[in-house]
């Protein structure tokens, strides 16, 4: 199994993050994982992306042109990675700051309301938990016992009381997540 | 089995340092290599091991710290990126001519002049042929993971002391901002002094005793006839490295009609764009050196008798295609060498490099033998 990722957003959204706790997870799975981020003048306050590798065997190129799956949460990376998703990959994005909706037929597009359904948690900083859970649930490729594990590992302990948290906006994501169909 | 982490080149960089039972680290900062200093800073060394790291005012500055700290037998070590390692290469010229063993880490960034933050493989040529005046050498480890980013800290080192002599880690942007699972080693207590008397009073300045001499460090020699002994002593030490240090990995070569050679980042890249042209039915593989200095001649000559051709994939205009050249002209064999490489911070994508392979050996790929000149 070698699943090749990129998750695209702006600065802030915790794309960064997210990717940091899915690679961190992978290790708990007893995976290998590479985590490579865009790094730059474009990482203050403009769009921020990563690249994540997880797979059952060593991980060649860090740089790569096509994904089996691309997380997408703005326009701008819309644009630019809609295109980039093998035939036959996984688009899931969050309707929220994108304008047009990716057009693809040889793709599996989801969506979910991120954004939304944070602030309805009552928490905007969750965002990137309930996507990443819309992301287990369309591509279970890691358990959610071992997610646990990586958050553990991933967050300072001053942080680890905001696992349960965590936790919950990851099932949520896994709730809300659309299977949406394009003819 | 070692503790496993997911951490960036640049912090396991750190973390390695104090856990191999590194004394000292003098750095400056500059991107795409300033975690080092920060994790150090961080991690507070002086605490644990009494490691000492200290932010000099400038590279110039870091290196002559290295040179001082590094003339009393310890394990001693600095970091910078491309345009602070120019800075730093007369400091490394006196070391080599002063022969003290130490450990420099360039994460390279794009060039010339202060260049581009992104990442690059374009001081090949400073760091294998020079750089610094003079006729020295240095070891040169070039890694292509977070893991090896962690190994060859100690490896460095171990080096380093074996021929007392600088040893660099060459890396890139990109691996040292990567995040990978690394498997780290044991906490290794650091010298004491009766280890380092032990270890180097024939050259360190550990303190005189009554039945010692004097051990004066300097590159300074006036005496022409002694100042080339020196560099002969220097050239067979340099000798000795090429028969006893090279290291390097060879990917699916063993039948290979086309041989990719790249290190670092480029490996890794490499390795993807070998899975694609095998995909394709062309038989590629990649050679990978791990020293750059010593270069793995023989590997390539040895592959060279088969090959058609070689396609050296640098970051930069094309460095190290000149050695792989030599290698091959020298072992007598017409396979065809040539290079391919992005510049300025770009990093090449694995179809970029398969599509290069193609377009510049389109002769052999249609008539199927080596071309006659």
């Amino acid at each position: 199994m070698t699943e090749e990722m990129i998750i695209a957003g702006f600065g802030g959204q915790g794309v960064l993050s997210m990717g940091k706790i899915l690679a961190y997870s992978g290790i708990m799975e007893d995976k290998e994982v590479t985590w490579f981020p865009s790094y730059g003048p474009e990482m203050r306050g403009g769009t921020a992306n990563v690249t994540v590798i997880v797979s059952d065997t060593r991980i060649s190129s860090p740089i790569l042109q096509q994904f089996d799956t691309a997380i997408i949460l703005n326009q701008q990376s819309m644009d630019k990675f809609e295109k980039a998703v093998k035939p036959g990959g996984t688009l899931l994005y969050d309707p929220n700051g994108v304008i047009h909706p990716p057009t693809r037929t040889d793709i599996n597009i989801f969506k979910v309301e991120a954004t939304k359904t944070a602030v309805e948690m009552g928490n905007p900083k969750v965002f990137n938990m309930i996507v990443f859970g819309s992301y287990l649930k369309v591509r279970p490729i890691l358990s959610l016992d071992n997610v646990e594990k990586g958050l553990e590992k991933s967050l300072p302990e001053r942080y680890h009381k905001l696992i349960p948290l965590n936790l919950e906006a990851i099932k949520k994501g896994q709730e809300i997540v659309e299977d949406v169909q394009l003819v | 089995m070692g503790e496993l982490r997911l951490m960036k080149g640049n912090e396991v960089l750190a973390e390695a340092a104090i856990r191999c039972g590194c004394d000292g680290y003098f750095g400056y900062p500059i991107t795409p290599q300033s975690e080092v200093m920060e994790t150090l800073m961080a991690r507070q060394p002086w605490n644990e091991t009494g490691m000492t790291v200290l932010q000099a005012e400038s590279e110039v500055a870091s290196i002559n710290m290295v040179y001082g700290a590094a003339a009393t037998g310890k394990k001693v070590m600095t970091s910078s990126s491309s345009p602070g390692i120019s800075l730093m290469a007369e400091g490394i010229s006196y070391i080599a001519g002063a022969e003290l063993p130490c450990l420099i880490v360039n994460v390279q960034r794009g060039g010339p002049g202060l260049g581009t933050i992104q990442p690059s493989q374009a001081d090949y040529f400073q760091s294998v042929k020079g750089g610094g005046h003079g006729d020295y050498k240095m070891i040169v480890l070039a890694p292509a993971s977070v893991q090896e980013m962690n190994d060859f800290v100690d490896l460095g080192f171990e080096l380093a002391f074996k021929y007392r002599n600088p040893a660099m880690i060459l890396a890139d942007g990109a691996i040292g901002q990567m995040m990978e699972k690394v498997e780290l080693a044991d906490q290794k207590p650091r010298w004491t002094k009766e280890q380092i008397v032990e270890m180097s009073s024939d050259w360190a300045t550990t303190g005189k005793t009554a039945n010692r001499k004097k051990n004066i460090v300097t590159s300074l020699e006036m005496d022409s006839d002694k100042m080339e002994e020196n560099n002969l002593r220097f050239q067979k030490k340099y000798q000795k490295m090429e028969e006893e240090e090279v290291r390097y990995e060879a990917i699916q070569c063993d039948d290979a009609e086309f041989v990719i050679v790249a290190f670092g980042t480029s490996a890794r890249v490499c390795q993807k764009a070998v899975e694609i042209a095998r995909a394709k039915g062309l038989k590629v593989g990649l050679l990978r050196p791990i020293t750059l200095f010593p270069f793995p001649k023989k590997a390539i000559q040895e592959l060279a008798r088969k090959a058609k051709g070689f396609l050296s994939v640098e970051m930069s205009a094309g460095q190290m295609v000149e050695d792989i050249k030599l290698s091959v002209y020298e072992a007598g064999s017409n396979a065809r060498v040539n290079h391919f490489g992005r510049m300025g911070g770009i990093i090449p994508t694995p179809d970029e490099v398969v599509e290069a392979l193609e377009e510049k050996f389109s002769w052999e790929l249609s008539y199927g033998v080596k071309r006659s000149y």
